[in-house]
């Protein structure tokens, strides 16, 4: 039993069958979280680089721990504080590190299809931490866990995906996989930042009104507004997007039924979702945070073995 | 093929296991039973079921313990992880794992390993359906036999538990 792929680089390359298997085994790796000594020695003979040339606080804190409680050394590389500053290249600055013999890359970077590149050029199993507007299959696939745990499959649920899909590698991957899986998609949010022709080529609804939408599905997964990548005015102001589509209690009380709420993080409180939504029962944020964790141990132990 | 135990012998098997362990161990407050996943699991599971009989009052405390994590052929092969399921501390207790057949005897070893990350046991025993001796790769010998056989490496050994039946292919 192993994966299909060499390198983790988006949810586009897997198989169900491949995101059946890192879900089971995360789930594993649950339990081992559970113990009062919270690690097992699979990788230990294995050395992993975190090349992060974007900011992250979860992910890049996630993916430490998952290497360091499978018994892997770490190096944290982030490129603000390198050589990239004087003009090396990406390919340069990877052939280096990878000839002080390091098996593995977890790599974010702002550009789409950054990881694609490198896994063209370099032997080391690459996992991508994000790249660009593209994806981020580790987050997509903790999203997946959570909703499974908390709705127990994923097979017919209805998910929602509510704000800056245009911008997000959170959505991408978590189309991808919900398709895969026999979940139901729709994506929600102002016109201006739904991508044209997303229907017709990702397969999703696409709802315009979020109170339609919310009463539509059973998990919304909120996303955050990525102010970083926009390069024109989408919308007029904060404070008139969350008017229009943050995700408030008065909102979440006029539905029928009580729904999940997911936020991938990191959240702008009172803009895409209001701080009581965010902290209520009905929220399992901080689960999905406690899965990252699990699912990336699950990744890196099954891309280790995969040679 | 060749049927090492069959359903009788496989029943009087498990039988004696139980009883010597019952007869080793007069109180089991201070042992716990651990089954290794995922063979070794329906044997304690039998094994329970007879101790429960013998002693109805006595309370069991039976876990089970997937040891993929700790194989040392992680990167030659990738096996399925299961179910580890150890619901009550062994700090201080006598342990008994219990596994189906014993072979090189790397299975046991990093079982041993992953006990060691649930505390410090007062001591391990191990007890296997079968034996297939000469065959060991590391210094581990059972406390518990089922059946002790000599098979080569080109033979298979297999609890079938739907005919109740020990086959060596």
């Amino acid at each position: 039993m192993q994966l299909s792929t060499k390198h983790l680089l988006g949810i586009k390359d897997l198989s169900r069958e491949d995101i059946s298997l890192i879900l089971s085994t995360a789930t594993q790796f649950k339990e081992v979280l559970q113990r009062s000594v919270k690690k097992v020695p699979s990788l230990r003979d294995v050395t992993i680089v975190n090349l992060f040339y974007e900011n992250s606080t979860r992910t890049r804190i996630s993916f430490e721990l998952a290497e360091k409680r499978l018994g892997a050394d770490t190096i944290n590389f982030a490129a603000s504080s390198s050589s990239v500053s004087k003009g090396e290249t990406l390919l340069d600055t990877v052939n280096n590190i990878l000839s002080m013999k390091v098996d593995m890359v977890v790599m974010r970077h702002s550009a789409s299809g950054a990881p694609h590149f490198l896994a063209k050029h370099i032997p080391a199993a690459i996992i991508n931490a994000g790249d660009g507007i593209n994806e981020h299959p580790t987050q997509a696939l903790l999203d997946a866990l959570s909703i499974q745990e908390k709705l127990g499959t994923l097979e017919g649920k209805k998910v929602l995906l509510v704000g800056d899909i245009m911008h997000s590698r959170v959505a991408l991957s978590n189309i991808y996989l919900l398709n895969k899986m026999g979940a139901e998609v729709m994506v929600a949010g102002p016109p201006t930042l739904i991508p044209r022709h997303i229907k017709e080529a990702l397969h999703v609804r696409v709802e315009y009104d979020i109170k339609k939408a919310l009463e539509w599905c059973d998990v919304a997964n909120v996303l955050r507004i990525q102010l970083e990548r926009q390069n024109q005015v989408l919308f007029s102001s904060l404070r008139e997007y969350n008017l229009a589509y943050g995700v408030s209690r008065k909102l979440l009380d006029g539905l029928k039924k009580e729904i999940v709420i997911m936020h991938p993080g990191p959240i702008n409180r009172g803009v895409e979702i209001d701080s009581d939504v965010a902290d209520s029962d009905q929220s399992i944020i901080l689960q999905q945070v406690e899965n990252g964790v699990a699912v990336r141990m699950a990744a890196l132990y099954l891309l280790a073995g995969n040679n | 093929m060749k049927t090492i135990l069959d359903k009788q012998q496989l029943q009087l098997t498990i039988l004696r296991l139980a009883h010597q362990l019952l007869e080793n161990n007069l109180s089991l407050k201070d042992v716990v039973f651990i089954g290794i996943q995922p063979r070794g699991v329906e044997v304690g599971v039998k094994i329970m079921e007879c101790i429960r009989q013998l002693f109805p009052d006595e309370k069991l405390q039976y876990g089970i313990l997937d040891i993929t994590f700790y194989r040392d052929d992680v990167r030659d092969e990738l096996h399925v992880a299961n179910t580890t399921d150890i619901p009550f501390s062994i700090e201080g207790k006598k342990v008994v794992l219990i596994d189906d057949v014993l072979y090189t005897g790397r299975t046991i070893r990093a079982a041993l390993d992953a006990l060691q990350d649930f505390g410090r046991a007062k001591k391990v025993e191990l007890c296997v359906l079968v034996d297939r001796r000469f065959n060991r790769e590391l210094p581990i010998q059972p406390d518990y036999c089922g059946k002790a056989i000599d098979t080569v490496v080109s033979q298979k050994v297999k609890v079938e538990w739907d005919k109740e039946a020990v086959v060596l292919y």
